[in-house]
């Protein structure tokens, strides 16, 4: 855009030219998040510092530290899963629903009271852009408390027999691209179902998730029922291995899901699994084009493309190929990339030095294995980590970009003749979270929706979630459903 | 023939005429092969008397047999419930037929009074018609449509989730079997199983029933043979879904589940199969994956 000097750390930045009006900076104010300068771990109902290592988080946009934290270790681990289990046998389990349920919507409400600190503290320090933080994240993590509060006092009528029974200490991971969305998403059905919680957030962005903490502390709950610890991967594993713990929930890639998978096998404690995905998004030439392309723009560069259900390939018929591809990049050529807390920013910053890395390696492969590589006119920010919407056009089924996650802005451009042709290609990966179909006809839907090897399958829209919504994979993309009745199950012993 | 003399293929016949007796085969894609292998193995009763020389399964037998459940899936899965459930009772039916030599089988290979090899029998038949009957009916209790919060329709639907390999309990030969295969099936997953080691021939037989049944060949397959041999194979197979443990002893099961992780199987370990109770709901829940659908309202 634009020859205005760049408002702190960069002013969103459109990659056109004086075509379009200049948007003047309109950043939200980073002192709305009440930053501190140290953050600590939150155990037993009390916050201290961990064992661990003191690291700093970063603000991704400007790689600036955001504030200290004191990282747990694996005594720390023992500790908090030992207050779960206390917590647990104590009285969450068999406090009546009605009274878990008041806790649940003390938080609910809670959350919607600091929704705007919490989305600008979001955006720091996960880089994404406020609107997205601000319209889903936050919004979202509010409602999945809500959801769950009602049902607390009403697990009997949920279809999992007459006294569906909690599981016990639940341990879960989740990671760095929802931060506080994803903590709501395993929270609130473990509390609601009368399970104790130990959650370990992702270590580059734990800000949210302890301020979840300071809520969930402010609402009274017992000691012990919520405990929330920063760490890397060996608080991870500590926390996966830890005898006290009787279910495990995890989301995040399909190598580490693995991985637990294989360090819980047949130790009897129950498992959900939420992993990567490779999601087709399916254009038919009877589709309404323009209303297609907007889902296609969302389905890859919402959150930077860091979803694991992102609609990462697209599969389009071939003799809308070229129609697709020009509306598309006429499209793209309108993001605005930059400031994450600018209200105008499409694009916000990629999450870590190493997610950048390894978007710029699979991007490279892609050009390496001969498929074209697209992006618009786009001026990167000098500081923070930051990569251009981008797409590749002639890939082949079997480049790795195409059967690969690549977890970043960028879009695979496939083609398909025939329905059958596009099922075929949708389902070859081994993944099998999401997908999308655009077309005007309805039968064509449903028989494309019965065939698609796929959790969750949008048609004539992508990337839409609530609270009553079942989410989850098929094949490699894990098992189990958070969200709606179904999330109960991962969450309750007995007849599911 | 055998029937109330006691041991299934003993050959009890009139004196006048030598019974014929059976070659107890593998089942892979609606046909009865030896296994490629040509291996065999003796299979006795409980006081130590051969009863036959059943096929011992081979690594290659399974994957044959992986092959034959994949190709299978697109039908049987695609098949209306209603059409499932219809063939799911023909299986009762033809079992129905057969319960005299079913008996003779189950009381070879377990032991005991023939009532209570005649109760297990009863039982194996009336589980196949229980869950007959849950076909068309699973996704009605299981799914649903889910009220988001702004103008879309949304429902969520079990979905089966594609190939089980299942290792059937040791113990119970009959009724066991049929109470692990039976719910894999209803909800239109095609199924490998490896049957008792030690007790093979009632499922063998059964298997003739479900050739008889309408039963699209490669839906069910039965591999005979050492579980502790084919189990590694069934559970690293790179196109098995799911993995049901029920017939391994919980002390042998964390190597196999273990490598089920490699694919993200999903594994089945209960720690005990209650016959006599009410097969409940659980075990069709294990094996389908729930698909959400989502579609904007407009005009």
């Amino acid at each position: 855009m634009t020859d205005q000097p760049p408002a702190t750390p960069s002013a969103a930045a459109a990659p056109t030219d004086s075509s379009l009006f200049d948007y003047a900076p309109a950043p939200e104010s980073r002192a709305i998040a009440r930053l501190k300068p140290s953050y600590q771990i939150y155990v037993d109902g009390a916050f201290r510092d961990g064992r661990g290592e003191a690291v700093k988080t970063i603000n991704p946009a400007t790689e600036e530290p955001l504030a200290e934290v004191a990282e747990a270790n694996a005594a720390d681990v023992t500790d908090a899963v030992a207050a779960a289990r206390r917590a647990y046998q104590g009285s969450w389990s068999t406090l009546p629903g009605a009274e878990r349920a008041k806790y649940l919507f003390r938080i609910a409400r809670a959350i919607q009271e600091r929704a705007r600190e919490l989305a600008v503290l979001e955006s720091l320090d996960n880089g994404k852009p406020i609107k997205e933080s601000r319209d889903v994240d936050v919004p979202t993590a509010a409602a999945h408390f809500f959801y769950y509060a009602g049902w607390a006092d009403k697990l009997g009528y949920a279809g999992f027999g007459p006294n569906p029974r909690p599981i016990g200490v639940a341990g879960q991971i989740i990671p760095w691209n929802f931060p506080l969305l994803m903590a709501a998403w395993k929270i609130a059905p473990a509390l609601a179902t009368g399970n104790t919680v130990v959650l370990k957030p992702a270590e580059t962005t734990p800000l949210t998730a302890l301020t979840l903490a300071e809520i969930i502390a402010e609402c009274d709950l017992p000691p012990g029922v919520v405990n929330i610890l920063a760490g890397g991967p060996s608080v991870g594993q500590a926390l996966v291995e830890a005898p006290g713990v009787d279910k495990l929930a995890f989301t995040g890639s399909t190598a580490v899901g693995k991985d637990l998978q294989r360090s819980a096998a047949a130790s009897g404690k129950r498992l959900s699994l939420e992993l990567g995905g490779k999601a087709a998004n399916i254009v038919f030439d009877d589709a309404a084009i323009d209303q297609a392309v907007e889902g296609i723009v969302n389905g890859i560069f919402f959150n930077q493309g860091h979803v694991c259900c992102a609609g990462s390939r697209l599969l389009v018929q071939e003799s809308v190929h070229d129609e697709v591809v020009a509306a598309l990049q006429d499209r793209l050529r309108t993001l605005r990339l930059g400031d994450p807390l600018d209200k105008n920013t499409d694009i916000g910053a990629i999450n870590s030095a190493a997610q950048l890395a390894r978007v710029r390696e699979l991007a490279d492969v892609g050009e390496a294995e001969g498929a074209t590589r697209w992006s618009p006119a786009c001026t990167l920010p000098d500081r923070g980590f930051w990569f251009p919407p981008t797409m590749f056009l002639g890939a082949h089924q079997a480049s790795r970009i195409a059967q690969e996650e690549i977890f970043g802005p960028v879009l695979t451009v496939l083609t398909f003749r025939t329905p059958q042709e596009a099922v075929d290609k949708a389902n070859n990966t081994p993944y099998g979270l999401s997908a999308g179909i655009w077309t005007e006809k309805g039968s064509r839907i449903l028989w494309m929706a019965n065939r698609l090897r796929a959790g969750v399958v949008w048609a004539n829209t992508f990337n839409r979630f609530d609270p009553a919504s079942p989410f989850g994979g098929y094949k490699e993309s894990g098992f189990g459903r958070e969200g709606g009745r179904h999330g109960l199950a991962a969450y309750l012993e007995g007849e599911l | 023939m055998a029937s109330s003399k006691g041991k299934a293929g003993s050959g009890a016949a009139p004196a006048s005429r030598l019974a014929v007796r059976k070659t107890y085969k593998l089942y892979i894609g609606g046909a009865f092969p030896r296994s490629e292998s040509g291996r065999s193995y003796p299979v006795t009763d409980r006081d130590g008397t051969l009863l036959a020389h059943a096929a011992q399964g081979s690594r290659k037998d399974l994957r044959d047999a992986v092959t034959a459940a994949r190709k299978a899936f697109a039908g049987w899965s695609g098949a209306t419930a209603y059409n499932r459930g219809q063939v799911l009772y023909r299986i009762a039916e033809m079992m129905e037929g057969r319960h005299e030599q079913f008996v003779a089988e189950v009381r070879a290979a377990e032991g005991g009074s023939a009532d209570a090899a005649a109760a297990q029998v009863d039982a194996a038949i009336d589980r196949w018609v229980w869950y007959a009957g849950w076909s068309d009916k699973y996704a009605q209790v299981a799914g649903g449509s889910n009220p988001v919060a702004g103008p879309y329709f949304n429902f969520s639907l079990p979905e089966p989730s594609g190939v089980v390999g299942i290792v059937a309990p040791q113990d119970s030969s009959l009724l066991g079997f049929v109470s692990v295969v039976a719910p894999a099936l209803t909800t239109g997953n095609t199924a490998v199983v490896l049957a008792s080691s030690e007790r093979p021939l009632p499922a063998v037989s059964l298997t003739e029933a479900l050739a008889t049944s309408d039963l699209p060949g490669g839906v069910l397959n039965l591999l005979t043979g050492s579980v502790t041999e084919l189990a590694p194979w069934l559970a690293s197979h790179r196109d098995v879904n799911c993995l049901d443990l029920t017939g391994v002893d919980p002390a042998d099961r964390v190597p196999l589940a273990q490598a089920a992780a490699d694919t993200v199987k999903r594994v089945l370990a209960p720690a005990a199969l209650d016959l006599a109770a009410e097969p409940g709901m659980s075990r069709l829940a294990a094996f389908v994956e729930t698909k959400t659908v989502w579609h904007p309202l407009g005009v």
